[in-house]
């Protein structure tokens, strides 16, 4: 499934247009990006929780050469799907 | 953020009244719910995408008894947050 996929999905359950329908999308898409960026935690009930969480630096190894590299703290996003989500897989 | 105040904030942003707002974020989570459990993957350019990890079964502990148990193999939703998402969020 793409973004495609879902903009239809969404134009097909409201009386707007695909245009419109792709503007929404985007918009959910990029007010989450805007929340993470700001750290901030987003959890949607029924499907899972975003996060943003601190990695600390670590030495790593290019699977390639074998070279040890060391790999610089950073922050990542993490999702921890819900129950709910988790037990539709099962 | 929780699921109320993103259908809030889309509502702002858009002309959509709350109840409309209410029906877009459901059906987009409906939608990468059911894509998975259908055994498909949802990728969303400059987001992340969303796919189906296997995990093996494995011996695992009862932390109460300390008894061993199986836990059997499973599938669980897993997300990968795309380039555009990483960088915003390591900036």
């Amino acid at each position: 499934m793409t973004k495609e996929d879902l903009i239809k999905n969404v134009w097909e359950e409201l009386d707007i247009t695909n245009k419109e329908a792709r503007q929404i999308v985007e918009n959910v898409f990029d007010t989450m990006k805007n929340v993470l960026a700001k750290g901030e935690q987003i959890e949607i009930r029924g499907f899972g929780k975003f996060s943003v969480r601190d990695k600390n630096k670590r030495t790593g190894r290019n699977p390639r050469t074998g070279e040890e590299a060391e790999i610089s703290a950073r922050k990542v996003v993490t999702f921890k799907p819900s129950k709910i989500f988790k037990n539709m897989l099962k | 953020m929780t699921k109320a105040d993103l259908i809030l904030e889309i509502a702002k942003q858009t002309s959509l009244t709350k109840k409309e707002s209410e029906t877009v974020i459901k059906t987009v989570f409906e939608s990468i719910n059911n894509a998975l459990s259908s055994g498909d993957k949802v990728e969303l350019r400059g987001f992340g995408s969303f796919r189906v990890r296997d995990r093996k079964s494995r011996q695992g502990r009862n932390p109460k008894t300390g008894d061993t148990v199986n836990v059997p193999a499973k599938r669980v939703p897993f997300f990968k947050a795309g380039k555009e998402l990483r960088s915003l969020v390591d900036n």
